[in-house]
This record gives C-alpha cells, sequence and structure tokens, in this order.
C-alpha cells in the first residue's frame, strides 16, 4: 500500500491520499456490512431458534427460572413425539395438506390458462382484467372476511374444509395471474408464430410452447400459492371453529392454548411441525421462491 | 360481445394478411373465444369471491344487528362515537405507519449492506435473513408470544443480563402497541430487504462509474444515483406494504388480542372482534369498510407505479 501511495503522489501529490482514503472506506464499509448482518441474523433467527430451543426442552426445565432460558442442558424429543401422537394434530395437519393441495391446483389451472389468454389473445375488455387482477390482488383478506362469512354459512360450508378450498383462490389466483402473464409476455412472439404455421391449436399451444418455456415462472406461482394456502390464517379462523376441519394455522393457535398452565414445549413443537413444510419448500427452492417474490414488481 | 368487437378489429390489426381476411376472421372470432373461455374461471372468482362480497359489505353495513331491517350510516354513526372504536383508527394508522417505515429503512440498509459484501457469499446471508418471512406468520408470533411472556419472557433474561429492567411486553398499553410493531417488523423487513436487493442489482454500474469520476462520495451516489434508480421500487413496495400492513390481523391476534383494554386493536382484529365473535356482522361489515378509502387511494398510487414502471420497462 506505501508504494502505490509513493509513486503517484511524486506526479499528483493528491492523488495517493484519495487512494489511500479510498480503500480504507471500503474495507470500513465491508466491516459496516459484516456487523450489520450478523445483527440482523441474530434479530432475524434468534426467535425461530429460541422456538426450537424450547420445543427440545423438558417441562421442567422450561418451568425453572433459575437457569438461563437460552441454555439446555439435556434434549428431548418428547414434545415432539406427544405432539405428533396426538390425533388432533395430525387432523390439522391432513386438513391443511388437502386443502393446499386442491388450492394450488385450482389456482394454478385458472391462473396459466387466463393468463395466457391475457397475454397472448388481445380481446375485448382484456386490458380492463389484467388491472382489474391487480387491484383484486391489492383487496385484503380481512376487509373480505365477514361478506365472505356470510356467503359461505349461506352455503352451509362453514366448519368445512371445502369452504377454505372455495375461498382461499381469492388470496392466490390475482397474484399468481399476474406474474404468470409477466413471463408469459416475456415468451417470444415468433415462437408462437412458428407453431401456428406447424398448425397447433391454442391448447397445443399453451402445453408444448407455454408452459414448458414459463416453468420457472410457474413453479414460483406455485410455490407462493402453495406458502399463501399454507400459511392462511383470516379465512380459517373466522370460518372454522370445531377442531375436526381445522387447518394447522388456526388449529396450532386455538387448539394447543389451553388453561393457564401452556404446554410450551409442546406448543413450539407444534408451531415448528406446522412451518416445517414452507420452510422446506423454500430450503430447496430458494431462488424460484425469490424469482416469485421479487417478479411482482420488477416485471410490472 | 367479446367476439364481435375484436373480430371486427382483427383485420385492422393485421393489414398485411388482408388477402386472407375471411379465414383470419374466421380465426380471429374463434380466438376470442377461446380466450374467453380461458378467462372465465378468473372473472368468476374475481366477480364471485371478491367483487360480489366486496359490494355485500356495503350492504350488510347498512343494516341492523338482527340483519332485518336497514338502518342507513348509522352503524357508521355509532362507531365514530365510540371511544374504543376511535383508539381503533387511530392505533391502526399509527401501527401501520411506524412499521412500514422502520421495515422500509431496515429493508433499504440491509439490502445495501447485502449488495456491499462478495457476491459468494449474498447467496447465504440472503437465505438466512429471509427466514422470518417464509414461516406462516400465526406461527413465528407464538413464539415471540413465548419471548413476551411475563415470568419466562427470554428477552426480559437478556436484558437483565445485560443490566437492564424487565419490560412488561405484552401487559402496559404502549409496550403492547410495540411489541406487535417490533413482530410486525420483524416478518416484513426481509420482504423489504429481497426487494431493494433485486433493485440494487438492476441498476447500472457504470452510472456508479460516471459519479465516482465526477467526485461523488458513497452518499451522494446513493441520494443522485441509487434513490433516483430505485425510487418507483421504493414507492410501490411501500404502498403495497401499507395496505397488507394496514390490513393485517395474525399479529395482532395471536400476540395480544386486542388487549389490554383493547388499546392494541387494529381495524382487522376489531372487525373480527365485534362481527364474528359478537354476532354483530353488519357493524363488523362497516369496521372492515373503514379500511376501504385508504386502500383505494393508496391502490391508485400502487397502480400509477406500477403503469409507470412498465412504460420504463418498455
Amino acid at each position: 500500500m506505501s508504494a502505490t501511495a509513493a509513486r503517484p503522489s511524486d506526479v499528483l501529490p493528491g492523488l495517493g491520499r484519495k487512494i489511500g482514503s479510498l480503500r480504507r472506506e471500503r474495507r470500513w464499509a465491508l466491516v459496516t456490512a459484516y456487523i450489520s448482518l450478523i445483527i440482523a441474523a441474530i434479530f432475524m433467527l434468534g426467535p425461530p431458534l429460541y422456538m426450537l430451543l424450547t420445543s427440545l426442552k423438558t417441562s421442567a426445565e422450561i418451568a425453572d427460572l433459575s437457569r438461563s432460558p437460552w441454555s439446555i442442558s439435556e434434549i428431548t424429543f418428547s414434545n415432539y413425539a406427544q405432539i405428533l401422537g396426538d390425533p388432533m394434530f395430525r387432523g390439522f395437519f391432513y386438513n391443511s395438506i388437502i386443502v393446499t393441495v386442491l388450492v394450488v391446483a385450482i389456482t394454478m389451472v385458472i391462473s396459466v390458462l387466463a393468463a395466457f389468454a391475457l397475454a397472448r389473445m388481445r380481446f375485448f375488455g382484456s386490458q380492463v382484467l389484467a388491472t382489474g387482477v391487480f387491484l383484486t390482488y391489492l383487496v385484503p383478506d380481512t376487509l373480505l372476511f365477514i361478506p365472505l362469512y356470510q356467503i359461505v354459512g349461506g352455503l352451509g360450508l362453514l366448519n368445512s374444509i371445502w369452504g377454505l378450498v372455495l375461498v382461499y383462490p381469492t388470496l392466490t389466483v390475482p397474484f399468481c395471474t399476474w406474474i404468470m402473464i409477466g413471463y408469459f409476455a416475456s415468451i417470444p412472439k415468433e415462437l408462437d408464430e412458428a407453431a401456428l404455421i406447424d398448425g397447433a391449436n391454442w391448447m397445443q399451444m399453451l402445453t408444448k410452447i407455454f408452459i414448458p418455456v414459463a416453468l420457472p415462472g410457474i413453479i414460483a406461482a406455485t410455490i407462493f400459492a402453495f406458502t399463501v394456502s399454507w400459511a392462511a390464517f383470516v379465512y380459517p379462523t373466522a370460518f372454522i371453529t370445531q377442531p375436526d376441519s381445522m387447518p394447522l394455522t388456526i388449529g396450532v393457535v386455538s387448539q394447543l392454548i389451553r388453561g393457564d398452565t401452556f404446554a410450551w414445549g409442546q406448543l413450539m413443537a407444534g408451531a415448528l411441525l406446522a412451518a416445517l413444510p414452507p420452510v422446506i419448500v423454500y430450503a430447496f427452492l430458494m431462488d424460484y421462491y425469490i424469482a416469485g417474490l421479487t417478479a411482482g414488481a420488477t416485471k410490472g | 360481445m367479446p367476439s364481435d368487437a375484436s373480430a371486427a378489429l382483427a383485420p385492422g390489426r393485421a393489414p398485411a394478411s388482408a388477402a386472407r381476411s375471411s379465414s383470419l376472421r374466421r380465426f380471429a372470432r374463434r380466438r376470442s373465444t377461446v380466450a374467453f373461455l380461458m378467462t372465465l374461471p378468473l372473472i368468476a372468482v374475481i366477480g364471485g369471491l371478491v367483487a360480489w362480497p366486496a359490494s355485500y359489505a356495503i350492504y350488510l353495513a347498512t343494516l341492523n344487528r338482527r340483519m332485518t331491517a336497514f338502518i342507513g350510516l348509522e352503524n357508521f354513526d355509532i362507531l365514530l362515537e365510540n371511544e374504543t372504536f376511535r383508539g381503533v383508527i387511530w392505533q391502526s394508522c399509527f401501527f401501520a405507519i411506524t412499521a412500514v417505515l422502520l421495515k422500509a429503512l431496515i429493508g433499504f440498509w440491509l439490502a445495501h449492506m447485502l449488495h456491499h459484501i462478495p457476491s459468494k457469499g449474498q447467496r447465504k446471508w440472503r437465505g438466512m435473513l429471509l427466514v422470518p418471512w417464509v414461516i406462516p406468520p400465526a406461527l413465528s408470533t407464538l413464539g415471540w408470544w413465548w419471548m413476551f411472556e411475563p415470568s419466562y419472557s427470554s428477552i426480559n433474561w437478556l436484558l437483565n443480563a445485560f443490566g437492564g429492567p424487565s419490560i412488561p411486553w405484552l401487559g402496559e398499553p404502549w409496550w403492547a402497541r410495540i411489541s406487535v410493531i417490533i413482530v410486525n417488523v420483524w416478518y416484513g423487513a426481509p420482504f423489504f430487504m429481497i426487494m431493494y436487493l433485486a433493485a440494487l442489482k438492476s441498476v447500472p454500474d457504470q452510472l456508479y462509474e460516471a459519479a465516482a469520476i465526477d467526485g461523488a462520495t458513497g452518499w451522494q451516489g446513493l441520494v443522485h444515483v441509487t434513490l433516483p434508480m430505485m425510487r418507483n421500487i421504493i414507492s410501490i413496495t411501500v404502498l403495497f406494504s401499507l395496505i397488507v400492513t394496514f390490513a393485517n390481523y395474525d399479529i395482532v391476534r395471536v400476540l395480544t388480542n386486542g388487549g389490554p383494554r383493547d388499546l392494541t386493536h387494529v381495524f382487522a382484529s376489531y372487525a373480527f372482534q365485534v362481527g364474528v365473535l359478537s354476532g354483530n356482522i353488519p357493524r363488523g361489515a362497516a369496521v372492515s369498510l373503514f379500511m376501504f378509502p385508504l386502500l383505494a387511494v393508496v391502490a391508485f398510487f400502487v397502480l400509477r407505479g406500477v403503469n409507470r414502471r412498465q412504460k420504463e420497462m418498455a
């Protein structure tokens, strides 16, 4: 560093100092960056780690106030064994899986078809509809749950997972359609022209060209639909009051908390198990997950 | 009707192929019919499950408690005269604005820090920092609730270990408000970080080089290059998050359930309490409709920002 500082300073006295200060500035910036990131990581990962810690402790150790809550003396899996042995909890899991699988399937069919039509076939009102999709995405579920409560009740679907399958698409369809429009619109027109010349019809064009080419987008949209239906909370809280039909989110929150003495270890074990599927999907498909998140803003 | 309209339009759109116009016209008619059928399920979802319930909410809000008589705007009148509800309005705005500002600032800061470290490590850090966004908020809030629990609070234990006092996180109104904001910021800041990081990556390096040659400091580069380039993304994410935060339900429901003394209720949780738990559906609908004006204003600006961005990208 001294060599680089010495040579140019003979010619231009100011420059050497400038390079030195730039380098110092860069190193200082790097140190700041790492310090900020470490603090952020502690803040972001602290709660889930503490949940994990609690779930691995015995009830006696959780209740022991003389020890640090952040330490653990012996690891036990009894909380997990107990919660997995609870038929009610397994029922929540089962309900969540059915509802999520159905909603993801319905969502993808609706939004891929609609996005294909909106991206490629201009027709009367298609522009208005595309804007409408975006506006619908901005309408929060908390604005709709009371009228939907009446409607679902009118259909006799309160306390049934079919009511959830009916209303969850309001959470997933608008955004999935929106990002699929973006992905489909980015496919070059030459591809569909070539397909048309070869005599393909619209359905073939969609299944043989658009879906394979836009596969990353479809994966991103599927992940989005999956995480949203898995995490949905407002609708099941409003529509489901019987434990038999509860999905995981409301099941864990309402049924595992009973009385004044909470089984904290079991509660945390249940919450972590319930959060596991989206976390696994995220761990393996992080790039698609992030593409789906950012697609809404960078593409549209 | 849709098929007629675009059939008439199609030849005008492709004048070069006028020779094949008769087959084209037939084709176009078929195409728009197909397109309409393809969008029909979407229209059903938007119309039947969003537009119809939204208008139904307005109708419901004008009924009396037993839903037998039309009472006009009386529900809104009663609510506005209610001390608790005025507190709800105040708390909703305070919660949403504070939380969104903090999320945006923390997200921007973290995105910047991530952008500055060598790209090899970025993936790992990004992966870790996004974890709060991935866990369903109702479940992660349970973890926070346990950490705030008065007698076993692990946060208070840490505070005590560093010589600080114990804090009544969920017991005292102001601390309860702050707790709700902390959890919301924890959950939402990673989203901002990811959005801003994507936006930062799309700013061409040449701009910074040019600014550096002109003698700009890091701060000037931020103010005169980064911020103008990201202005649109920043406004879209902030506005979007304002809607989501304003309409938040899970965190308040799990963490405080509106307490202490109904002082941490936001519109969504209060609407739930009044409409579903107390069984006054029309008044609950009226509460949730109070969210509508703000949503409309924000939606207008988001849409404008998105359109502008589309024009820039085109």
